[in-house]
C-alpha cells in the first residue's frame, strides 16, 4: 500500500489564529456589555459598524491584491481590531469617522504592511490616533455614565444621532456629552484645584470615574480568562500595569494633591482594555518574556508621563504606537539563554 | 556502601524549558502481551542501520545462512555488524527502499527464509560478567551489532569506550519513552525487566560509572514497578529507578539529563563531557542477551498502533522483517489507514510504502487515521504569539529560526541557534498559524550542512592552489634566480635581488597556507567529544554528526550524508 510523504509532527494541531481570536472576542463581552450598559447603544451601533467597516475593508484589499479572500476574513482579525476600535472611540462619533478610521486601520495600518502578522502598529491604535489628532472635538466628546445621565437616549435616537447628527428634540450637544474623568481630572489640575476638591464631585467612585471603573473591572476579568487560556501571557499586562502603578505612587508621595493615586490611573481611561487586549495584540508587540517585560513597563510609563505632562488626556494609543516602534529591537536585545549555552546550573 | 535501590522520597527532579502535555495513546497497544512475529517468507536487511560507515557484506548471492550469523562485517571504528534474523539463502544484495524519511533506497541484503529457524553456532555466553575484562564485553556488543534503539542507532560500543578527558559518574537508562502511542520500551520493561535490569549492570560496569538511574515516566507505572523489583532482585547498589513526571520530551538525552540531574549538557557537547551516559532501555536489554547468551542483534521490540490498524498490540519482530508483513499479524489496516509512520506522532518520518523493513532502531509504526493526524492545511502568516517559544525545550526562538530559514538567510538562523534545535515538534504543534516550523528547520540544517561541505571542499581546494601557486612561484624564482646567477656570473657582477625574492615569496605562501590550513582544520573539528581523540577527520566528523543528532530522540536509521571531509 502507498502513503502520502508529510513531515512531523502528525498530531491534531490544538490552535488556531481563528480559535485565539475568538477567545479574545468571548473575553471582550463582559467588557463590551458594561460599556453598552453604562454608555447606551452608540457602543454596540459602533461595535457592528466597525466590524463591517473592516471586514469590508479587508475584503477589498485582498481582492485587489488577488489575494483569497474568505481565509483571511474567517481568521476573525479584523473583527477584533474592529471590536477593540469601537470600544475605544466615544458612543456618539458620527458614523462616517467610524469607517475612516477603521478603514484606515485596516487598509493603510494592515494590509499595506502585508496583511496579518507584518503590521508593525496596532492597527486599532493607529486607526484611533489618526481620528484623534484629526477630530480632536469629536473624540473627545463622550457621555456620562447613566447614573449622570440627565436623560437616557434609546436606540432609535442613538441610531439617528450617529447617521444623521440630529439630536432628539430638546437636547443641547453640550447638555448630553461630557468629557472622560481623565480629561475632567487634567482640565481642573490645570486650574490649580486640589485633587481632594476635585473628587468631591459625584462623578468619581472608589478610584477613577464612576462606571468607569466598573468596565474596567469587567476588561480585568477578560483579561485573566485570555491569561487562563493562555492566549496571552501575564507579562505584559502585569509589567504596564505595574509600572504605571509605581510611577503614579512615587509622585503622589512628591505632591498628593497634584499627582492622582495609582488606582486611579489603572481603573481609568483605556489603562485595563490597553493592558489586557491591546498591548498584548502578538504581532505588533514583543515576543521574548523579558522583552515583554521591558515592554510592558515602558508602555506603563508612558502612560503616566502622557497623561500627566503631555497633550492628550489618555495615553494609551500613543504609547502602545511608540512601544511597537521599539519592539524589534527590544526583542533582539532580550532573547532568552538557549539551553546550554552561557552560564549553565551545572556543578 | 549500601544504597537501597529505591527510595521513597528518591531525588529532586527538575525541569527544562516548555514542553507539552500530549494525550498519550498508549493503552490501545499494551493490551496484549507481546509475542513474536510470524517469520516472513523473506528478509530484508540493509547495510546500513547504525551511524557511521556502512557495513561490508560476507555472503554472496546463493549462500546459505543460520539464524544468528554475521552476514555484514563492520567497517572502520563506527559502524556495525548485520546478523542474519533467521536461517535460510541469500536471495540478493542490491538497492531497496529502506525506513527513511528521505525515502532513499540502501544496499540490502535479502535473506529467503527456509522456515527452519535454525541458529548458527553462538558466541560462548559470559555467566560470570565481572570477571571479564571491559576490552571482552566491548567486543561481544560491537560483534552483536548492537546500536542506540531509542532512535539514534549510535553504535553501543563506541558510546562504552571511556573517553580520555571525563570519566563517567552517572549512567542513565532512558525509559520515558515520552512520545505518545509508544509502547515498546514500557512493555520491554514490563516483561523483561530483569535483562534491562542486567544490561545496565554490564553497561555500568563497562563505563564505571558511581551511580545509575533509570527514568521512567509515571504513566508506565507497570514498568516502574517491574524495574524497581529487578534491580532489588540482582542487587544493583546505587541504582534508583525514577519516576518522572509525564511531560513531552522528557525522553529527549538532555532533557532527560536535565530532569535527573539539573544539569544541563553544553550547546554541542555530548554529556560524555559533564560525566554522565545515557542509553536506552532497548539497548541494555539487547546488551544482557549479547553478553549473557551471545546472541546478537536479531529481534526487536516494536509497537503496531493507530487508528490504521485493526488490532493495535506490541510485536517482537525480526529485524528486516517487512513492514506489510507485520500489519497483516496485526490485523491489516483499516478504512482510516491514512498515514504510515515510522516512530511517534511527534518525531516520526512517513513511509510512503509498506515493502520497507524494520531496522534495529525502529521501535514503532504508527498508522494514523484521518482524525488522529489530519491532512496539513495550508499555513498563514506568522502572528508572532510566541507560543513556540513558550513550549521550546531548548529555549530557542523559534519564531526568528522560522522568519530567517524562510529566508534563506543561513547565518541568521544558526545565530539564533539552530543547531540547538532537537525537532522535538512542539513549536509546530502549538502553532496557531499551522506553520510546519520543523520542517523548515530541517532544511535550514540540511543548507548548511551542504554549505559545510562545500566550504570544506573548497577550503581544500584553495589550499591545494595556494600550494600550486607558491610552488610554481618558487620554480620561477629558482629560474630566475639561476639566469640571474648565470648573467651574473657571465658580468661579475652579483645581483640580490633574486636571492630575495625567493625565500620572501615563499614564506609569505608557507604563512598563507598554514593559515588556510589551520581554518579548514577548525572548521572541520568543531567540539570535539571526548572519546574520539584517536580517531582520523573524518571519523571525527561522523560523530559530531551523530552526537548532534543523537541528542533528539530521532527515529533515523539511515544516515545519507556524505562525509567527504
Ligand atoms: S507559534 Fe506560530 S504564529 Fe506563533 S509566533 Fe510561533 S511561528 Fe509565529
Ligand atoms: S523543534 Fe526545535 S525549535 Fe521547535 S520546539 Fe523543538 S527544539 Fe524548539
Amino acid at each position: 500500500m502507498r502513503f502520502p510523504s508529510i513531515t512531523s509532527p502528525h498530531t491534531e494541531l490544538p490552535n488556531s489564529v481563528t480559535k485565539t481570536m475568538l477567545w479574545v472576542i468571548i473575553a471582550l463581552i463582559p467588557g463590551s456589555i458594561s460599556m453598552i450598559w453604562y454608555f447606551g447603544w452608540g457602543i454596540l451601533i459602533n461595535m457592528l459598524l466597525a466590524s463591517l467597516g473592516a471586514v469590508l475593508s479587508e475584503a477589498l484589499v485582498l481582492k485587489l491584491r488577488g489575494r483569497p479572500v474568505l481565509p483571511a476574513i474567517k481568521d476573525l482579525s479584523a473583527v477584533v481590531t474592529a471590536l477593540l476600535f469601537a470600544l475605544a472611540i466615544p458612543p456618539l462619533l458620527p458614523w462616517w469617522l467610524t469607517l475612516i478610521g477603521i478603514s484606515f486601520a485596516i487598509i493603510v495600518v494592515k494590509q499595506l504592511y502585508g496583511g496579518i502578522g507584518y503590521n508593525p502598529f496596532n492597527p486599532a491604535m493607529a486607526g484611533y490616533v489618526l481620528l484623534l489628532v484629526s477630530y480632536p472635538v469629536e473624540m473627545t466628546s463622550w457621555l456620562p455614565p447613566r447614573m449622570l445621565a440627565e436623560q437616557i437616549m434609546d436606540f432609535n435616537q442613538v441610531l439617528s444621532v450617529i447617521f444623521t447628527g440630529t439630536l432628539p428634540a430638546g437636547l443641547m450637544w453640550d447638555a448630553i456629552t461630557m468629557a472622560t474623568p481623565l480629561d475632567i481630572m487634567r482640565t481642573q489640575l490645570d486650574l490649580n484645584i486640589m485633587i481632594s476638591e476635585i473628587r468631591l464631585s459625584t462623578l468619581w467612585g472608589d478610584f477613577g470615574g464612576v462606571g468607569w471603573e466598573w468596565v474596567g473591572n469587567w476588561y480585568l476579568l477578560g483579561g485573566l480568562f485570555l491569561i487562563y487560556k493562555r492566549v496571552i501571557s501575564w507579562h505584559i499586562p502585569v509589567s504596564i500595569l505595574a509600572a504605571l502603578l509605581l510611577m503614579a505612587m512615587f509622585f503622589q508621595t512628591l505632591d498628593q494633591e497634584t499627582y492622582p493615586f495609582g488606582l486611579f490611573h489603572i481603573f481609568s481611561g483605556g489603562t485595563l482594555l490597553c493592558a489586557f487586549f491591546i498591548a498584548t495584540d502578538p504581532v505588533s508587540a514583543c515576543t521574548t518574556r523579558k522583552g515583554q517585560l521591558v515592554y510592558g513597563a515602558c508602555i506603563g510609563i508612558l502612560i503616566y508621563i502622557i497623561r500627566t505632562w503631555g497633550g492628550y488626556p489618555d495615553a494609551v494609543a500613543f504609547a502602545v504606537l511608540l512601544l511597537n516602534m521599539a519592539a524589534p529591537t527590544i526583542d533582539y536585545y532580550t532573547q532568552p539563554r538557549v539551553f546550554g549555552h552561557g552560564t549553565m546550573k551545572n556543578d | 556502601m549500601h544504597y537501597p535501590s529505591n527510595h521513597a522520597n528518591p531525588r529532586r527532579l527538575h525541569r527544562f524549558h516548555g514542553g507539552l502535555h500530549l494525550p498519550d495513546n498508549k493503552s490501545q497497544s499494551t493490551g496484549t502481551p507481546i509475542q513474536p512475529a510470524n517469520l516472513p517468507p523473506r528478509l530484508i536487511l540493509p547495510l546500513q542501520q547504525h551511524i557511521g560507515a556502512i557495513a561490508r557484506p560476507l555472503v554472496s548471492i546463493g549462500e546459505g545462512v543460520l539464524k544468528g550469523q554475521m552476514i555484514a562485517a563492520a567497517q572502520g571504528t563506527i559502524s556495525a555488524p548485520v546478523h542474519a534474523p533467521s536461517s535460510g539463502v541469500i536471495t540478493d544484495i542490491r538497492e531497496h527502499a529502506v525506513p527513511h524519511a528521505s525515502g532513499l533506497q540502501g544496499m540490502c541484503i535479502i535473506i529467503d527464509t527456509d522456515g527452519r529457524d535454525q541458529w548458527c553456532e553462538l558466541p560462548e555466553p559470559i555467566a560470570d560478567v565481572r570477571s571479564m575484562t571491559p576490552e571482552t564485553l566491548r567486543q561481544r556488543i560491537r560483534d552483536a551489532g548492537i546500536v542506540g534503539m531509542g532512535g539514534a542507532a549510535f553504535p553501543t560500543s563506541i558510546k562504552v569506550t571511556p573517553g580520555s578527558t571525563q570519566p563517567i559518574k552517572t549512567l542513565i537508562i532512558n525509559g520515558a519513552e515520552c512520545e505518545p502511542y509508544i509502547t515498546c520500551d514500557d512493555m520491554l520493561m514490563r516483561e523483561r525487566a530483569d535483562r534491562v535490569a542486567t544490561g545496565t549492570a554490564i553497561l555500568r560496569q563497562l563505563v564505571e560509572a558511581d551511580e545509575c538511574l533509570i527514568g521512567i515516566e509515571d504513566n508506565k507505572p507497570e514498568a516502574v514497578t517491574a524495574m524497581t523489583r529487578a534491580v532489588e532482585e540482582i542487587g544493583l547498589d546505587r541504582t534508583e529507578v525514577v519516576t518522572i513526571p509525564t511531560l513531552y520530551p522528557s525522553g529527549g538525552e538532555k532533557q532527560l539529563i536535565m530532569v535527573l540531574t539539573g544539569r544541563e549538557v553544553p550547546s554541542k557537547s555530548i554529556p560524555a563531557q559533564i560525566g554522565i551516559l545515557c542509553h536506552n532501555a532497548g539497548t541494555a536489554a539487547a546488551v544482557a542477551d549479547a553478553v549473557l547468551e551471545g546472541k546478537p542483534l536479531i529481534s526487536r521490540y516494536l509497537t503496531l498502533t493507530g487508528q490504521g490498524i485493526a488490532n493495535p498490540r506490541n510485536l517482537e519482530v525480526l529485524i528486516g522483517t517487512p513492514v506489510s508483513e507485520l500489519i497483516k499479524q496485526a490485523g491489516g489496516y483499516t478504512k482510516a489507514a491514512s498515514r504510515l509512520i515510522v516512530g511517534g506522532p511527534m518525531m516520526g518520518y512517513t513511509l510512503q510504502d509498506d515493502g520497507v523493513p524494520i531496522t534495529k532502531p525502529s521501535n514503532c509504526l504508527l498508522v494514523a487515521g484521518a482524525a488522529e493526524a489530519p491532512a496539513p492545511g495550508p499555513a498563514s502568516p506568522c502572528i508572532r504569539c510566541g507560543q513556540c517559544a513558550a513550549v521550546c525545550p531548548a529555549n530557542l526562538l523559534p519564531q526568528q529560526m522560522y522568519w530567517h530559514a524562510r529566508a534563506k538567510d543561513l547565518e541568521k538562523v544558526q545565530e539564533y541557534n539552530l543547531f540547538d534545535c532537537i525537532e522535538c515538534g512542539c513549536c509546530s504543534h502549538v502553532c496557531p498559524s499551522h506553520i510546519p516550523l520543523v520542517q523548515y528547520y530541517r532544511f535550514a540544517k540540511n543548507e548548511s550542512w551542504a554549505q559545510e561541505q562545500e566550504k570544506i571542499k573548497s577550503d581544500h581546494a584553495r589550499i591545494r592552489f595556494e600550494a600550486r601557486t607558491a610552488r610554481l612561484a618558487r620554480m620561477e624564482a629558482e629560474k630566475k634566480a639561476r639566469l640571474r646567477k648565470k648573467k651574473a656570473v657571465l658580468k661579475k657582477k652579483p645581483t640580490k635581488a633574486g636571492s630575495t625574492v625567493d625565500p620572501k615569496k615563499a614564506a609569505i605562501q608557507a604563512a598563507l597556507k598554514r593559515a588556510a590550513e589551520k581554518k579548514a582544520k577548525q572548521a572541520e573539528e568543531g567540539v570535539l567529544p571526548g572519546n574520539t581523540e584517536q580517531l582520523s577527520e573524518p571519523q571525527k566528523r561522523q560523530i559530531e554528526q551523530a552526537d548532534s543528532r543523537r541528542s533528539d530522540n530521532r527515529q533515523t536509521s539511515v544516515e545519507t550524508e556524505t562525509q567527504d571531509g
